[in-house]
């Protein structure tokens, strides 16, 4: 209860980032109800098994890249390296741009080997799980775009409250990059 | 009525400007830039004040809606044999004329009023009209904070709600219909645009209306959670806050947890209906066309529906329950009873909510192993129920109580609770639902207990808050009309249903099950419950004829706190502006429910704790 009990004070969490907390909270929830429904409808038979395309192991490492490179951007804005934090940026947004190409690369690699969209459950899952996620990371791009925008077109100032708003894309960055491991450790484990 | 305690009125401000605490608010002019004119201050407002009553406002009109089709629908169930014909300048070709003039309603609409009925009130009405409505008005008020944590979301969460409300409202309309699957939309007649004429464009934008819904409903309740964690004012700590407020607290954890499912079990039926997916379809001939969709298991749409469809039902519960905790704790002039079991009920109602969904499946193939552990955790759920009515019961045990319309409707939503809690313990038993499942028992249950029990916590809610929303008064003539009449008709409609259920007569039957011999003779049953319908439709013209006229014409507020209350809602300016305290936000020196301690009628939170007096929230 020492938790539930603590007086006023000003150094709260930001109500922003509880915000994001409390969304991506809810955004589990949803990917968990998806994996979920996968194993239950796995475990009742006509299911067809198929080997995952080695793309998405690329794409994996991509993503696993980028939230290394926006760490790195976020501890330049800190420190006040300017061309770290805007060099990190610009890497950061092109490994998104490519992880969801390779996303897209890889659905057409699925389709190729026959798992089509239609033609069993199984298939059908990897797409919508991983099409859902892929509209996940798009935010987070469109996200990244607006921090980009800041870090171009402002001055650098490495002002409290420029550093909270980065600190959003940072956490919801890091978020989408966890939930895809969570999904292909999923998909791997269930394959 | 009007309790005027000078003692306190003028300590209030002494108090405010000595222990207040003074976040700048005023000094920056963010109030008047956003509030400059009409549009920008009643329409477009991110005001939470105006976005409550937006919410309230809304869900009246949307309850007026939902509650005229079940009385069209109830009177194809009393009176099979009556003319509709004069209905027709409403709905059109959904009554079909015969040759002699004869008027009857179409049994596709029957089933579309059904759908629509289920939907509007669970959805529209018991969700976002009463969580809407007093989560925006009360959190900020009650917990001592400026507004939202973020203000834009809540617009925003309100004008996705408004829509959702469209996109429902235009589908009435459609020649095909709305949908007419029902409202938990179970494929594969929700999955096959061919399965029925509500099933194509009338689905199409059932579907649509929800997710949007689902946004408004996402965006609300991750506000709710956040300023409630995070903007309380000074001293204001969990164990001090008001009941309301663990209530909306816990609901909004639960919509924020539980409606993400049910948008992934939609965008699968959506998968389905246009992409050509199989999750929800297997083997299926449509009008002895064989289609080509294998694999697919309905069961797992039920399964993600019930996983939001049970928590949504402590959603439209719960709120009310911290409401009605509020209403008569003030109204006895009592201490709340047990306000920790209180907490902790909710607490654990809301864990239990999401481990009992397959009750609404014991009848759907579910294995009955599995059905066992679901029975156990639904008779749980009973504990906590009985704990808040032991609590509410020992509030009002033995106090002065005062018999407002509010506080007469905290009571009866007691007695509702309690009538409708009980046959859930029958439903509950997988043993008993095999006779009783799909009847008019079912139909009584759910309610009595979350239909007609969180419309008088709603009812409270307004009476009592009515004065801080505009100023006025409601007026307590009608009011009490409204409660006996509402009371008594509600009993009479829902009662004989349990009679009916029991005799097994099926729910979801266009002629009430009268083409069964043996349900025939419930025929002067089914008259008598719809006359009860209409009456208690008319008493709710009543409330809404009150409640409009007030806004106008209501008598008007002179004091601050006119029920004598403690908590800090009552302690803002008569008509609080943008920022709703003009100057220091008040501290919280104390719990909300100190009242006849002492020798004192009630000592608001602000006041500090004498020496050696005992925090009764803090300390338990």
């Amino acid at each position: 209860m020492a938790a539930l009990r603590q007086e006023y004070n000003q150094s709260k969490i930001h109500p922003h980032k509880l915000a994001l907390w409390v969304a991506i909270g809810s955004i589990i929830m949803m990917f968990g109800a998806f994996t979920s429904a996968y194993v239950v409808r796995r475990a009742a038979g006509n299911w067809l098994e198929f080997k995952l395309p080695d793309i998405f192991m690329v794409s994996t490492v991509i993503i696993l890249l980028s939230s290394v490179t926006i760490q790195l951007a976020y501890a330049g804005f800190k420190n006040g390296k300017e061309k770290q934090y805007k060099g990190m940026l610009l890497v950061t947004a092109v490994l998104g741009l490519a992880f969801v190409v390779m996303q897209y690369m890889g659905w057409e690699a699925l389709n190729q080997m026959g798992a089509t969209f239609t033609v069993n459950p199984s298939s059908s899952f990897i797409y919508v799980i991983s099409g859902l996620h892929a509209a996940h990371v798009l935010g987070g791009i469109g996200a990244l775009s607006v921090a980009l925008t800041h870090a171009f077109v402002l001055p650098f100032k490495p002002t409290l409250r420029r550093k909270q708003r980065f600190d959003l894309v940072v956490q919801y960055w890091h978020f989408v990059d966890i939930l895809w491991v969570y999904l292909m450790v999923f998909f791997m484990l269930q394959s | 009525m009007a309790h005027v305690n000078p003692v306190a009125e003028t300590l209030e401000d002494k108090l405010t400007q000595e222990l207040g605490y003074d976040d700048h608010f005023h000094e920056h002019h963010h109030g008047d830039k956003f509030q400059s004119n009409f549009l920008t201050t009643y329409i477009f407002s991110t005001d939470h004040k105006i976005i409550g009553r937006q919410f309230l406002i809304t869900g009246i009109f949307w309850a007026f809606i939902g509650a005229a089709m079940s009385i069209v629908f109830r009177l194809q169930l009393g009176f099979p044999e009556a003319d509709l014909a004069w209905l027709r300048p409403i709905l059109g070709k959904w009554i079909m004329v015969n040759d002699a003039g004869i008027g009857k309603l179409d049994p596709e609409f029957y089933y579309a009023l059904v759908t629509m009925h289920g939907t509007i009130l669970v959805f529209f009405v018991l969700t976002a009209g009463l969580s809407g409505t007093f989560a925006n008005l009360l959190i900020p008020l009650q917990i001592g904070a400026r507004d939202m944590a973020s203000p834009l979301l809540n617009a925003l969460s309100y004008w996705f709600f408004f829509l959702a409300g469209v996109v429902l409202f235009l589908s009435l309309f459609l020649s095909t219909g709305p949908f007419s699957g029902g409202w938990t939309a179970y494929p594969p007649l929700s999955a096959l645009p061919q399965a029925s004429d509500g099933s194509g464009a009338g689905m199409t934008m059932w579907i649509v209306a929800m997710a949007l819904f689902v946004v408004s409903s996402l965006l609300g309740g991750i506000n709710y959670i956040t300023t409630i964690l995070n903007l309380r004012t000074k001293g204001m700590s969990l164990w001090r806050m008001p009941l309301p407020m663990w209530a909306i607290f816990v609901t909004a954890i639960l919509g924020v947890l539980s409606f993400p499912v049910l948008l992934s079990g939609v965008l699968l039926l959506m998968f389905d209906r246009s992409l050509g997916t199989s999750f929800y379809l297997s083997e299926i001939v449509v009008g002895g066309e064989i289609l080509d969709r294998i694999g697919g298991s309905p069961i797992l749409f039920q399964h993600l529906f019930w996983f939001l469809g049970h928590p949504e039902v402590y959603i439209i519960i719960l709120p009310a329950m911290g409401i009605v905790s509020e209403v008569l704790s003030v109204h006895s002039r009592k201490p709340i009873f047990g306000y920790t079991a209180m907490v902790y009920s909710m607490l654990a109602i809301g864990f239990l909510a999401f481990i009992v969904w397959a009750h609404h499946m014991f009848m759907a193939g579910v294995n009955p192993f599995i059905s066992n552990f679901f029975v156990i955790f639904t008779l749980i759920i009973a504990v906590p129920s009985a704990v808040k009515v032991f609590n509410w019961i020992g509030t009002i045990y033995g106090s002065n109580f005062r018999f407002t319309s509010a506080s007469l409707f905290g009571v009866g939503f007691v007695s509702m609770f309690i009538s409708g809690g009980l046959t859930g313990i029958f439903l509950g038993n997988s043993a008993i639902d095999i006779a009783l499942h799909d009847t008019y028992f079912v139909v009584a249950h759910f309610h009595i207990v979350m239909g007609v029990a969180a419309f008088f916590g709603m009812f409270a809610g307004v009476y009592h808050w009515f004065p801080k929303m505009f100023g006025r008064y409601m007026n307590e003539t009608m009011g009490k009309i409204h409660f006996w009449g509402t009371l008594v008709g509600a009993y009479a409609i829902f009662w004989p249903m349990h009679y009916t259920g029991m005799a097994g007569v099926p729910r979801r039957y266009y002629d009430g099950g009268a083409s069964f011999d043996a349900f025939r003779h419930f025929e002067d049953l089914n008259r008598f419950i719809t006359v009860a319908a209409m009456l208690v439709f008319f008493l709710q013209v009543v409330f809404i004829v009150n409640f409009f006229y007030s806004i106008f014409s209501g008598k008007k507020l002179t004091v601050k706190n006119p029920w004598g209350s403690n908590s800090l809602e009552w302690t803002t300016p008569i008509k609080p502006g943008h920022g709703n305290w003009p100057g220091k936000i008040p501290t919280v020196q104390r719990w909300a429910y100190d009242y006849g301690k002492g020798g004192e009628e009630f000592i608001p939170q602000y006041v500090p704790l004498k020496e050696g007096e005992h925090d009764l929230g803090e300390g338990h």
